[in-house]
């Protein structure tokens, strides 16, 4: 399908889970993963007479955002009632900013596929509790609730609808989550909900003021499925446009296992939230030296870190771009290179083997099964020459399928340290020259090409121990 | 044993040994047993817990350590949440709810050493003025039984009255305290908004409930609310205030206290009975000493219109969560969830909680909001800024609490706007946060009249003096209505 004389216009609104350690509006654990319910105080349940109480860190991690992305950050802000009946929404309402969110305004630059930038307006930051889990599968036809998510605090933050492609789109979202993740604001951890997007997406001839009617794509929890998200709303909204048809203003839900979007709820069926000012909480009124005290003791922001990595570690730019994609794996780096003392074997092996690992198994940095200190640990032996490179992969292999746990452990256990002993790899070095005299011949006549084969058959006789660097040398003073 | 009427009277025989809490405490059940049938002030009696309360109080003062309440018996209004024991709010929604915990103000009361001898009946969810929309049937007036108690907290003021305990709780959203302590010829205090933390309550209109107690005297109600008073970590909206001993300030002589005559409080439609009562009263309080002067509260007509739409927004999202899906009232046999929540919510909850229900959401529904929520709003800061001024020229202000003595049980029930207006004289200092209170003023064709001073804000120890003044030179406050001789 071709896009060609369709200008595309996205906002998206994105949900980040702040990584608190007690709820918004009680006491409980925020902790992901317990079992049902186990995290749900009487607040969390709604019970009657129970009230809401504000937990203060919360606004640090909301104001430590706004500071970040140059917003403004509204020293009263005020928490409003969103009510709708959902068996997971415990109270029938969920407290949120309406009016007064503490976070307005600000903007974020990022950089395209094209290496060109781009600058996005946020619109505003606002805090909510997330509602628990409907669980609707293994209940023989009923529905299970989970409240242990119920009240785990929330910043949405809401995008101006300034975006003009997928690209930007996913660039956006891309960067917001590199912030939340390296101010601490939240772990994003997207496969568990803690960062999710909804896309927004009009379309409308180019040279039209007027914005197209949108659609609401909700609860998008992948950046590869928000891209395919969004492409298929736009696509489809071009070809209903184009064969005559209208877009219709309504929610749709992305369904990755048929790679589209479908109708949620029309906006004839839309909610009416009746919002109103939460009575059972006061407006929240700061003190301006509690935000400068959260702006001095901002963390390290992704281009700073990013600098650092290239004057420190002396790595391409290109490299540090990546290794600070998100604050999980710019520590990661920076423990790997701790503990190898080599930082850029450490920026090539994360790269490499971790990432490209990672991605093909779908597998979020934080559930990583290498850990840094295996991958520190595993560069240090190849550092100082313990075990050769080819050795390291295999290690690595078993460290990712979890045969293995410590690196040098493993190493002693199975003899896989590299010999540097040459009165052991020379009688191997002596009987591949006899077993190969074709070859030998081959070499002596000035094919020294062939030594990359000879050099091959000692690996392969020591079971990949032989230094490659010592074979070689070997084989040059016995030919040469 | 020579029964109590009164806290203060209860402790001294306590302290004199003339009877047990263990005595007391079976004395008021059986009190409640024996004539509750009649007046349904009780909804149900918490026989075990108050007996195991009482035989610790026996201890504690045998030991020389009870609490300022030890053994004194009570009832809550079945708004508050009393761990172990049922809570209803009135309703069926909740009439299978056992609350695994107990609200703060009554924590403070047991840890003082106050018997909760059971839950008092109540209009459901506190929205009435009458006691006639409880699950749990009507309470009768015990001076007329063929009157109502006033509400919400009409179980409360007429189990007081009745003698079926020496003191409950009560809350007040546009009156619900004072409306029936002037019904049943009782004291009864609201105090400022925040003064008493509403954590257990069970909300109605959040911006404005409040807890206060319902008593005999005015010196009962001090002690009452000294001890249920306090900041709450756990209610956003409870007061970090420090709570002055009530009871240590009341004999204060009045010389000097400047008393507020809100000329929109004595007008037509107010029941002359009441008035010549009102007036006479106010005439008391000028011999002891306080001096009178005239002020104005020019938005008073727009109070009720204000609070009736105030209150139901707030309660139609607190009541949100009774749902059929966590506790309380579940339908038969759902077919889908629509059909839960509908079925759910329309068997559990009676007709006037509905209908406060839909005023509420209607009030907040989209391009309504403006016209109705906001406006309102607009008009509860004209009102607290009225009493604002006028407590600038005056200490305390007093006037009628009702228009009217109880009336007939189903006078007003097919009317319910003559029902909101009830509330006329109660609402505005609700909406303005004040602490108010009613005491006994005298009778009107045999039936209670209360007198209603309203307070500034914390202000409390001057009402509750000049309350107690007021009863040192009268007795209505001691007249019972299975004995009083009355005017």
């Amino acid at each position: 399908m071709t896009r060609q004389g369709w200008e595309v216009v996205i906002g998206l609104e994105i949900h980040t889970q702040l990584n608190t350690a007690s709820k918004l509006f009680s006491g409980s654990s925020a902790q992901f993963g317990s079992a049902p319910n186990s995290q749900a105080s009487l607040v969390d349940l709604g019970f009657p007479g129970v009230l809401p109480v504000v937990n203060i860190a919360v606004f640090r991690k909301a104001i430590s955002f706004g500071l970040a992305i140059g917003a403004t950050i509204n020293r009263t802000s005020v928490f409003d009632r969103k009510n709708y009946f959902y068996p997971d929404l415990p109270k029938g309402y969920q407290i949120t900013q309406l009016d007064q969110p503490i976070v307005v305004g600000g903007e974020v630059t990022v950089t395209l596929s094209d290496d060109s930038t781009k600058t996005i307006r946020v619109t505003r930051a606002h805090l909510e509790e997330d509602a628990g889990k409907s669980l609707h599968e293994n209940y023989q036809g009923q529905s299970g609730i989970d409240l242990n998510r119920a009240g785990t605090p929330l910043i949405e933050i809401v995008s101006e609808p300034d975006m003009r492609s997928t690209d930007e789109a996913v660039a956006y979202a891309r960067k917001i989550h590199q912030l939340v993740t390296f101010l601490d604001v939240s772990d994003g951890d997207m496969s568990q909900g803690s960062f999710r997007c909804d896309a927004n997406v009009s379309v409308r001839p180019i040279g039209e003021t007027e914005l197209g009617t949108r659609t609401e794509t909700k609860n998008i929890n992948s950046f590869r499925f928000l891209e395919r998200a969004i492409d298929f709303e736009i696509d489809r909204q071009i070809e209903v446009l184009e064969n005559g048809g209208r877009v219709v203003q309504e929610t749709r839900l992305y369904d990755p296992d048929r790679d589209e979007t479908r109708t949620m709820r029309s906006k004839e069926t839309s909610m009416d939230y009746r919002y109103f000012p939460e009575p059972d909480l006061l407006p929240v009124v700061l003190e301006q030296a509690f935000i400068d005290d959260i702006a001095v003791s901002l963390p390290e922001l992704p281009e700073a870190r990013k600098t650092r990595f290239v004057t420190d570690y002396q790595l391409p730019e290109a490299d540090a771009q990546i290794l600070t994609g998100s604050r999980a794996l710019a520590d990661y780096f920076e423990a790997v290179a701790r503990i190898s003392g080599d930082a850029r074997l450490a920026s090539n092996w994360i790269r490499v083997e971790l990432l490209g690992r990672l991605n093909r198994d779908e597998i979020e940095l934080t559930h990583s099964p290498v850990t840094a200190e295996q991958l520190g640990q595993l560069t240090a032996r190849i550092q100082d020459g313990t075990i050769s490179g080819k050795i390291a992969k295999d290690i690595f292999d078993a460290l990712w399928l979890k045969r293995a746990d410590d690196v040098d452990h493993y190493i002693e256990e199975n003899g896989l340290r590299q010999m540097t002993d040459s009165s052991s790899i020379e009688p191997i070095v002596d009987q591949v020259i006899n077993d190969n005299p074709a070859q030998v011949e081959q070499y002596r006549a000035g094919k020294t090409r062939v030594l990359g084969f000879l050099v091959g058959q000692v690996m392969k006789a020591s079971g990949g121990k032989a230094n490659p660097r010592q074979v070689n040398e070997l084989f040059r003073s016995r030919l040469g | 044993m020579s029964t109590p009427v009164t806290i203060e009277g209860a402790l001294r025989g306590l302290a004199a040994g003339e009877y047990s809490s263990v005595e007391l405490t079976r004395h008021f059940l059986d009190v409640i047993r024996e004539r509750n049938p009649v007046l349904n002030a009780v909804i149900s009696t918490t026989d075990d817990i108050a007996i195991a309360q009482a035989e610790q109080a026996d201890r504690d003062r045998q030991a020389g350590r009870g609490g300022p309440l030890a053994g004194v018996p009570i009832l809550h209004k079945d708004i508050f949440c009393t761990e172990g024991a049922r809570t209803s709010a009135g309703s069926k929604m909740l009439d299978n709810f056992v609350s695994p915990y107990s609200a703060t103000a009554v924590e403070k009361l047991t840890k003082a050493g106050a018997i909760m001898v059971g839950k008092a009946n109540m209009d459901e969810f506190a929205m009435g003025s009458s006691n006639e929309n409880s699950f749990y049937g009507v309470v009768r007036n015990p001076w007329q039984t063929d009157r109502v108690p006033g509400g919400s907290s009409g179980g409360s003021a007429a189990a007081v009255a009745a003698g079926f305990c020496l003191a409950a709780t009560g809350t007040d959203t546009g009156g619900s305290i004072r409306q029936p302590a002037s019904f049943c010829g009782i004291t009864g205090i609201k105090p400022t908004y925040g003064r008493v933390s509403r954590w257990g309550m069970i909300a109605y209109g959040s911006s404005l409930d409040q807890a206060g107690p319902m008593t005999r005297t005015a010196a009962d109600a001090a002690l009452m609310l000294q001890t249920m008073a306090g900041f709450d970590h756990r209610d956003s909206t409870s007061l970090d205030e420090p709570v002055p001993l009530f009871t240590e300030a009341l004999d204060q002589p009045l010389a000097g206290l400047r008393i507020g005559l809100c000329k929109e409080y004595l007008q037509d439609g107010l029941d002359s009975g009441v008035e010549t009562q009102v007036q006479n009263a106010i005439r008391e309080l000028e011999g002891l000493g306080a001096s009178l002067v005239e002020v104005s509260l020019p938005h008073t007509q727009y109070a009720v219109p204000a609070y009736y739409v105030i209150a139901p927004a707030e309660c139609s999202a607190n009541l949100s969560r009774f749902d059929g899906v966590r506790f309380g009232h579940r339908c038969d046999d759902p077919v889908d969830l629509e059909d839960l929540y509908t079925r759910s919510r329309s068997e559990g909850f009676g007709r006037e909680v509905r209908q406060r229900i839909m005023v509420g959401a209607f009030a907040l529904s989209a391009g309504y909001y403006d016209a109705y929520y906001r406006k309102a709003q607009q008009i509860r800061r004209l009102i607290k800024n009225d009493f604002i001024s006028a407590f600038k020229t005056v200490d305390l202000i007093a006037g009628p609490v009702a228009p009217s003595t109880a009336f007939p049980l189903g006078d007003m029930t097919d009317d319910p706007v003559a029902m909101y207006l009830q509330d006329i004289f109660t609402v505005p200092s609700s909406l303005a946060g004040l602490p108010a209170m009613s005491i006994p003023a005298g009778f009107s064709d045999n039936l209670p009249v209360g007198l209603q001073l309203i307070g500034n804000y914390l202000d409390e120890g001057r009402m509750l003096n000049a309350a107690h003044q007021f009863q040192q030179r009268t007795d209505w406050h001691l007249r019972s209505p299975d004995t009083g001789e009355v005017s």
